[in-house]
């Protein structure tokens, strides 16, 4: 099993949230989240002061898929995800020991 | 007391009832300019205002600033501590005599708001005990001998400004507005620029509560304009209708200025327009026609916009832009008395430069501008610097960047983390 991190834009969550759920996936976490990457923030002008927004609200998703899953639903949220301009996010993978649904004790893919 | 006009005393009452709304606006105003962490500290300096000016007030000041004068138009003497002789005394002209006890409550509101805006300009920074010791203080020091000065009238011979000079003034626009544009900037220059000043935007944590604000402030401001007519009369609709007219005009002018100079146009924008229209109207609100109300307005809204942002310029951290709103909108004021101010709608007022053609006016309103706040900058300097140098007049560095509230009141704003808050 893997858990798939995505960082994405605010905007772009409901779209990704369709997709998964018209693609099977059964559970999502969506935390708010904020920072930077390449682009480094932006300016801004406020009350007649220019500032770097250095730390930029996004959004975190974090999905967990079966290992044959893995690179169809990458795909899906990767191409939900971009709009093609720069901060559209990040997305990375990690392995996962093992899943265990609490009410059921069930374990592994079975609690997916 | 007999003969008192029972019309002009009802509003005067009502006046002062509007005006101390004001102050718990200001809280509110500028509660949600700041950052969340030190909201309840903002608010909190506006109480401490309230509390500290009406105890010295019945005890001292009311006399020092509406005692008979003490011979050279700069201070009142001490025939009312303790509001003595004010019980059963009238005020006011034949006809329209009110009782004295409606003008001490009604006045002492002003007092109360003119230092609570002061805060505005030390945010999320100052020691509170030092700031509730500077409100008795500054009141005592700055705000009695001006407000003596251009407030006290007492058939020529009271304060310098109002009986000598015969500068216009009619609601505050020198012992209010310029008072604490002026105060605001020895204050924000004295305590120094908060951590991360120009590198972090500091937005304001909550516009609706700044709106919310605004709109008080709005409201009592009927009564701090209207009300100075001191009765229920033709001259306090002038002041009303003028009120609301250059008020309206800012709020909008202050927008259209923002929507060219950053393409925005904000909610603060707005708030801060509509205050800087009520500053600018103040002084003039019964010297002028609503058409000149207009043009004070628009002109107000503008020049108080361009000049909140001088601060990043001059590097001073006047937080919450009182000298840029309050100073330069008291001065708009004052001046356009000076140019446009008219005999036709107040025959105790005056004839402006584009007027009679006579700028004697103007040079009047000039001499009540560069006194007011020359004299307030450097009295509020001078006794910024001794608490700093005594008492200190800034929280420690750890204590800023953690916020006000936890540190320094024991209470948070937005208590609302439900693992946090049991």
């Amino acid at each position: 099993m893997k858990l798939i991190t995505a960082i994405v834009k605010p905007a772009r969550v409901d779209d990704i949230k369709v997709a998964l759920q018209s693609n099977g996936i059964q559970g999502m976490t969506v935390s708010e989240a904020s920072g930077f990457g390449r682009q480094k923030g932006h300016t801004e002008i406020y009350r007649g002061a220019e500032y770097i927004v250095d730390l930029i609200p996004k959004v975190r998703i974090e999905v967990l898929v079966d290992d044959a899953d893995l690179n169809r639903i990458l795909d899906l949220i990767v191409n939900t995800a971009n709009s093609g301009a720069i901060g559209d996010g990040k997305v990375w993978v990690t392995p996962v020991e093992t899943v265990v649904r609490v009410r059921t004790n069930e374990r592994g893919s079975d609690a997916l | 007391m007999s003969g008192i006009n029972t019309g002009d005393t009802a509003w005067v009452l009502m006046s002062g009832a509007l005006v101390l709304f004001m102050t718990p606006g200001l809280a509110i105003f500028y509660g949600g300019m700041v950052r969340a962490k030190s909201t309840l500290n903002m608010m909190m300096m506006s109480f401490a205002a309230i509390g500290v000016t009406t105890i010295i007030w019945v005890l001292y000041v009311y006399s020092i600033i509406f005692g008979k004068d003490s011979g050279n138009g700069l201070i009142g003497n001490l025939d009312h501590l303790g509001l003595n002789n004010t019980i059963d005394q009238v005020v006011g002209s034949e006809g329209h005599t009110i009782p004295t006890l409606a003008f001490v409550m009604f006045q002492l509101t002003f007092a109360i708001v003119t230092v609570a805006l002061l805060s505005g300009a030390i945010a999320d920074r100052a020691k509170y005990s030092s700031w509730v010791i500077f409100v008795g203080v500054w009141i005592t020091l700055v705000y009695a001998p001006i407000a003596h000065w251009a407030f006290a009238s007492q058939g020529g011979s009271g304060g310098w400004i109002i009986d000598k000079l015969g500068a216009l003034d009619f609601a505050g626009g020198t012992v209010v507005e310029i008072n604490s544009g002026a105060a605001a900037l020895a204050l924000a220059i004295v305590l120094g620029r908060r951590e991360g000043f120009k590198r972090d935007p500091m937005r304001p944590h909550n516009m609706p509560l700044v709106l919310l604000g605004a709109g008080m402030l709005w409201f009592g401001w009927f009564g701090f304009n209207a009300g100075s007519a001191l009765g229920a009369s033709g001259l306090a609709a002038t002041a009303m209708i003028n009120t609301q007219v250059a008020t309206a005009g800012a709020a909008m002018s202050w927008l259209v200025y923002e929507k060219i100079k950053g393409g925005k146009a904000t909610t603060l924008g707005v708030a801060s327009g509509a205050i800087a229209g009520a500053v600018a109207i103040t002084p003039a609100c019964g010297y002028v026609t609503p058409l000149g109300a207009l043009a004070i307005g628009l002109v107000g809204g503008v020049a108080s916009a361009w000049a909140v942002s001088r601060k990043y310029k001059f590097n001073y951290d006047d937080s919450l832009d009182v000298v840029g709103v309050h100073g330069i909108g008291g001065i708009v004021g004052m001046l356009a008395i000076g140019l446009i101010g008219t005999t036709a709608v107040n025959e105790l007022g005056g004839n402006g430069l584009f007027v009679s053609g006579s700028p004697s006016l103007l040079t009047k309103q000039v001499i009540a501008i560069l006194a007011t706040a020359a004299y307030s900058f450097t009295a509020t300097f001078i006794i910024a610097k001794i608490i700093q140098k005594t008492i200190g007049f800034r929280v420690r560095r750890d204590v800023e960047l953690e916020g006000l509230d936890t540190t320094t009141h024991a209470e948070s704003a937005y208590d609302i983390n439900p693992f946090t808050s049991r």
